[in-house]
C-alpha cells in the first residue's frame, strides 16, 4: 500500500469543523459533534452532493458524558479502536474507558489518508494521530467555554478532571454530558494547545482494550452475525475456475424442493440458493447439478482451465533479464566485475492465502426509498459504497455502508472484483424483493480469496577478497498488488512486488533491483505486510548466503553493514541483548536438542523490526522455540497493543514460513478448507519476547512490521542445522536432515 | 425435537441431522457460537455437551436430544466459565476475536475436568485454531484460571 502513503493528512488548515445541527442529531440530541480533516470546501462540496443525508461525525459526547467515537478506521484485531480513544481521549480529557466505539460511515469526513480512506498498511494511528489529537483538544475548548458560560466564571479559571470541568477556586464542576449540548452550538476557536507529552496519561500507556469483554462472551457482532427483519439467507457455488458461467441445472425441481428453499439464482459466475436459514440454503446450492459453461473469449481474467501453480513458478524462474529499476547505486556491473568472488542464488515463495477465521459475508437490504444497505466485512468504506452503487445502479449516496468489526482481515477486506461477495448480496436482494444475506462457505472462500501473489526473486552478490558485499544485483519477478488495483505503470516498478528487497539500509557500495512484471493468472491481493511478507525473507536469507562465502558471521556483518545507520544498528544489537546475546549455534539445548539461531532485519510501514528465531529440527520438520523482536515505530500510543500485535504477525509470518501454499492443478485451488490449507496450530506457536524502542522517529506502523523478519530468521537458522540453503517456501515442503536432534 | 440449551428447553422444527451450530445460531439467533470452516477443523463453533468440548458444526441435533448443552451465551452462569472469561480479560487475549467464544468454551470444559492442569493438560486441551495468533495469551489466560 506504499504508492497510497503519500500524504500525511495532518495539516495545520485542517481545523475541526463544528457540523452539529441541533434537531440533525436525533437520538443525539444536545450532544457535541465534531467533525474534522477537510478543508471547509471540500465538507461543503461533499453536503451539496447529498445535502441533509448523514451527518457525519466523529464524536458525539451523551448526556452521561460517556462519549460515542466514530472511527474512520475499521477494528479488525489491530486495536485500532482502543488506541483512538487513548488518543482522542488524552486531549479531551476523557478516560478511554468511557469511550465506545463504531467503524463510521463513508463521508469526506473519514479521509484522512490523503483524501482517501482504508483500513491497510499499518497507516491507521500514524496517518490520524496529529488530526485526532487536534479534535480531541477543540471539543475540550468547546466544553470549557460552555463551562464558563454557566458557571459564570473566565474561561482562564476552569480546568478539566476526566469527564468534567472543574473551577478550582470554588470547587465547583460540571460534567461534560450537562454542557455538550450547549457547547455544540459554539463556534469552533481557532487556537488549541495540545497537551504536553510528558502530562500524558493513556497515550504511551498500556491502555486495556475496549472490546476484550465481549469478545470474550459472545456478544461482539460481526458481519456473518447480523440479521434484519425479513431476511432471506443465501449459500452460494461458484464455477470452479474464474469466468466459467452457470449453464443447465440437472435436477432444479429436486432442490426447489428441499426444505426451506426459497428461490434458485443464477448470478455472474455462480449460483444462489436462497431459504429461511443458511444451513438449507447451503445444503440445497450444493446439491445443485449445475453444468458450467466454458468463459466467454473476452471474459477478462478467466482462469485457464490448465492452469498450475508448479507450471506458473516455472514460468516465472525462467524470466530473464534485469527488469525494470526499482533502485540502484553505484555501478553493479562494474562491482561484480570487480568482485573477488561471485555468489548467485535464485528463490521463491507460494501464493498464499489469507485464511481469516470469519468467511465473507454481506446482508443487503433495499428500502421504500431507493437507497440500499449493507452490512459488510470491508477495509475502506468509500470505495466499496463506489463499487456497490455501480452494481446497483443507484448514486453511490443512496448506498448506506455499515463497517462491522472484523473477524481477521490481514488484507482480505479489500475490493478484489470477485473475491468479495457483496454484488451478489445486492442482487440476490433486489431479485427477491427481500434483504438478504450471503454467507460463503470456508469451501467457498478457498475457491475465491484474493492470494497473496507468487514471486521469484534471484540475486547476485560480490565479495571482495576479505569477503565482504560490493555489489548485489537483485530481480523481482512476478505482479504486486498495488499495480494490479490501483494501476500499473509499465516502465515503473511496483513498489508492492519489490518492497523488502528495494529500500534496504546495509551499505553495500553497489546495487540495484529490478522488477520483471509477469501477470499472475490467479485473483491476487494484499496479504498481511504486503510484498515485505516474501522479499525480505528472500534477500535476509540471501544475505546470510554471501556472509557464509565471505567467512562472515551473519549478525555481525549486518552490524558491520549498519555501521552508518545508527537507528537499525541499535535496533539490532537490542535484539542481540534480548536473546541473551547473539549465538548462531549450532549447540545442544538442555533438553538435548541441537539448536540454531538466525537473524533478519526488515524494514516496513514506516518502522523498523530486527528479529531472531531459535530453531531445532524433529524428524524434518522445524521447531521453532523462541523468537525475539525488537521493534522501533518511531513513538508508540499503547504497548501492550503493540506487543499483542507483534505477536500475532510472529504467528502469522510463521505460519506462512512453515507450512502455507495454495496449490492449483487444473485452474483450480487443492484445499477448499483447513484440513488442505493448515495454519499454524497452537503447539507449533514459539514463545515470543519483544522489545520495543522508542527512537522517536516519525511514528511508523504495528500491524504488519512484525511479520516480514520472522521467515528469514527461521530459514536462516535451519540452513545452519539442516545444512543447506532454504530458498523456497513453506519448509513443510522440504525435507530437512542435517542434526536432527 | 427438543433441546435443552443453557438450561432451557428448546423445540425445534428442523431436520434431525441439522448441525447444532446451525440450529443455535439461525433457528434460535444465538449468534455467539461462531462458523469458522463447518469441517471440525478449527474449533471456532465448540459448546459444551454435557461438560464435553464439542464441536458444533458436525454435531447434529438429534445426537444430542436429552444432553445439556451449554453455549457461551451462558458462560458467566458457570462458575468456571467466569474465572476463564476474567481470564481472559486479564491477559487481554482476544485480538479479531471471532475464535475466543470457542477457546472459551474449551479453556472452561478444560477446567472442568482437570481442575489444576499441567502445561501438557493445557496444550492437549486447546487446540482451537486462531489466525490472530493468541496462543501464547490463550496459555497464559488458563493458567491463571486454574489458580483462580
Ligand atoms: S466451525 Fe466447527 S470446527 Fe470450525
Ligand atoms: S482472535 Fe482472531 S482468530 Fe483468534
Amino acid at each position: 500500500m506504499k504508492d497510497m502513503n503519500t500524504t500525511h493528512d495532518a495539516r495545520p488548515s485542517d481545523r475541526p469543523l463544528n457540523i452539529s445541527r441541533r434537531g440533525f442529531l436525533g437520538t443525539a440530541l444536545g450532544a457535541l459533534v465534531l467533525t474534522v480533516g477537510l478543508p471547509a470546501g471540500r465538507a461543503k462540496a461533499q453536503a451539496a452532493a447529498a445535502p441533509g443525508t448523514r451527518i457525519s461525525a466523529f464524536l458525539e459526547i451523551r448526556p452521561d458524558s460517556t462519549v460515542l467515537f466514530r472511527s474512520p478506521f475499521i477494528e479488525g484485531g489491530q486495536g485500532i479502536f482502543t488506541a483512538l480513544a487513548q488518543i482522542v481521549g488524552e486531549e479531551l480529557d476523557v478516560d478511554p474507558s468511557q469511550f465506545f466505539v463504531e467503524g463510521a460511515p463513508p463521508g469526506a469526513d473519514y479521509l484522512l489518508i490523503g483524501g482517501m480512506r482504508f483500513t491497510g498498511g499499518s497507516m491507521s494511528v500514524h496517518s490520524s494521530y496529529d488530526v485526532m489529537r487536534l479534535l480531541g483538544a477543540t471539543a475540550r475548548q468547546m466544553l470549557l467555554t460552555a463551562a464558563a458560560a454557566r458557571l459564570g466564571v473566565a474561561v482562564a479559571d476552569l480546568g478539566t478532571e476526566p469527564g468534567r470541568v472543574v473551577h478550582a477556586a470554588s470547587g465547583q464542576s460540571v460534567a461534560y454530558g450537562e454542557i455538550a449540548g450547549a457547547a455544540a452550538e459554539l463556534p469552533v476557536p481557532e487556537d488549541v494547545t495540545l497537551r504536553a507529552k510528558d502530562s500524558f496519561r493513556w497515550i504511551g500507556k498500556p491502555v486495556a482494550r475496549l472490546d476484550v469483554r465481549d469478545k470474550s462472551t459472545g456478544r461482539a457482532h460481526y458481519a456473518i452475525d447480523l440479521s434484519v427483519e425479513g431476511m432471506l439467507q443465501a449459500a452460494i457455488q461458484h464455477s470452479p475456475r474464474r469466468g466459467e458461467e452457470p449453464g443447465e441445472f440437472a435436477n432444479e425441481a429436486e432442490v426447489r424442493a428441499m426444505p426451506g428453499v426459497d428461490s434458485i439464482h443464477r448470478l455472474p459466475g455462480a449460483v444462489a440458493v436462497l431459504a429461511d436459514s443458511w444451513w438449507r440454503a447451503r445444503q440445497a446450492v450444493e446439491a445443485l447439478k449445475v453444468s458450467w459453461t466454458p468463459p466467454a473469449a473476452d471474459t477478462p481474467r478467466a482462469m485457464p482451465a490448465d492452469f498450475s501453480t508448479e507450471a506458473h513458478l516455472a514460468r516465472l524462474k525462467a524470466e530473464a533479464g534485469a527488469g525494470v529499476e526499482a533502485e540502484a547505486a553505484g555501478d553493479v556491473a562494474a562491482g561484480l566485475q570487480g568482485a573477488a568472488r561471485v555468489v548467485e542464488a535464485t528463490y521463491n515463495a507460494p501464493h498464499l492465502a489469507h485464511a481469516q477465521l470469519e468467511p465473507p459475508s454481506t446482508l443487503a437490504r433495499w428500502n421504500d426509498d431507493g437507497t440500499l444497505d449493507l452490512w459488510l466485512p470491508n477495509q475502506a468504506p468509500e470505495l466499496f459504497q463506489a463499487a456497490a452503487a455501480q452494481v446497483a445502479g443507484i448514486a453511490p449516496e443512496k448506498v448506506i455502508i455499515h463497517s462491522p468489526i472484523l473477524g481477521g482481515f490481514f488484507g482480505r477486506h479489500f475490493l478484489y472484483d470477485t473475491a468479495n461477495p457483496f454484488p451478489q448480496a445486492i442482487l440476490l436482494s433486489k431479485a427477491a424483493g427481500r434483504p438478504v444475506k450471503v454467507i460463503w462457505s470456508r469451501e467457498e472462500e478457498f475457491l475465491r480469496d484474493a492470494l497473496r501473489p507468487m514471486a521469484v526473486a534471484r540475486f547476485r552478490g560480490g565479495l571482495d577478497a576479505d569477503g565482504l558485499p560490493v555489489a548485489l544485483d537483485a530481480v523481482a519477478v512476478g505482479e504486486g498488488a498495488t499495480g494490479r488495483w490501483y494501476g500499473r505503470q509499465p516502465d515503473k516498478a511496483d513498489s508492492s512486488a519489490v518492497e523488502g528487497i528495494a529500500g534496504k539500509l546495509y551499505a553495500i557500495a553497489n546495487r540495484r533491483v529490478g522488477q520483471i512484471h509477469v501477470d499472475d493468472p490467479t485473483v491476487i491481493g494484499f496479504w498481511r505486510s504486503v510484498g515485505h511478507s516474501m522479499n525480505d525473507f528472500f534477500y535476509e536469507t540471501f544475505f546470510d548466503e554471501m556472509a557464509d562465502a565471505g567467512g562472515q558471521d551473519p549478525y555481525e556483518l549486518r552490524l558491520r553493514l549498519l555501521a552508518d545507520s545508527p537507528r537499525h544498528h541499535t535496533l539490532l544489537e537490542a535484539v542481540g541483548e534480548l536473546s541473551g546475546g547473539w549465538r548462531r549455534g549450532p549447540y545442544d539445548a538442555e533438553d538435548g536438542t541441537s539448536r540454531a539461531r538466525g537473524v533478519a532485519m526488515a524494514s516496513p510501514f514506516g518502522s523498523e523490526v530486527a528479529t531472531i528465531a531459535e530453531v531445532s529440527l524433529r524428524e524434518g520438520e522445524a521447531v521453532v522455540h523462541d523468537v525475539w523482536v525488537a521493534i522501533d515505530p518511531g513513538s508508540i500510543v499503547n504497548p501492550a497493543i503493540i506487543e499483542a500485535q507483534v505477536n500475532s504477525a510472529v504467528a502469522l509470518g510463521l505460519s506462512a514460513a512453515l507450512l502455507e501454499e495454495v496449490v492449483y492443478v487444473d485452474g483450480m485451488p487443492q484445499a477448499r478448507n483447513y484440513d488442505g490449507y493448515p495454519i499454524l496450530p497452537p503447539d507449533r506457536m514459539p514463545r515470543v519476547h519483544v522489545r520495543i524502542v522508542e527512537s522517536g522517529a516519525p511514528m511508523g506502523g504495528i500491524g504488519e512490521p512484525g511479520l516480514p523478519g520472522v521467515p528469514p530468521a527461521v530459514a536462516n537458522a535451519v540452513s545452519v542445522l539442516a545444512g543447506e540453503r532454504v530458498r523456497s517456501l513453506p519448509l513443510s515442503r522440504l525435507k530437512l536432515g542435517g542434526s536432527a536432534g | 425435537m427438543q433441546l435443552t440449551i443453557n438450561g432451557s428447553l428448546h423445540e425445534l422444527a428442523i431436520e434431525p441431522d441439522t448441525p447444532l451450530l446451525w440450529a443455535l445460531r439461525d433457528t434460535l439467533g444465538m449468534t455467539g457460537t461462531k462458523y469458522g470452516c463447518g469441517l471440525a477443523q478449527c474449533g471456532a463453533c465448540t459448546v459444551l455437551v454435557d461438560g464435553q468440548p464439542t464441536r458444533s458444526c458436525v454435531t447434529p441435533i438429534d445426537s444430542v436430544v436429552g444432553a445439556e448443552i451449554t453455549t457461551i451465551e451462558a458462560i458467566s452462569e458457570d462458575a468456571e466459565g467466569r474465572k476463564v472469561v476474567e481470564a481472559w480479560v486479564d491477559h487481554q487475549v482476544p485480538q479479531c476475536g471471532y475464535c475466543q467464544s470457542g477457546q472459551v468454551m474449551a479453556a472452561t470444559a478444560l477446567l472442568k475436568q482437570t481442575p489444576q492442569p499441567t502445561d501438557e493438560d493445557i496444550s492437549a486441551a486447546m487446540v482451537n485454531l486462531c489466525r490472530c495468533g493468541t496462543y501464547n495469551a490463550i496459555a497464559a489466560a488458563v493458567r491463571q484460571a486454574a489458580q483462580a
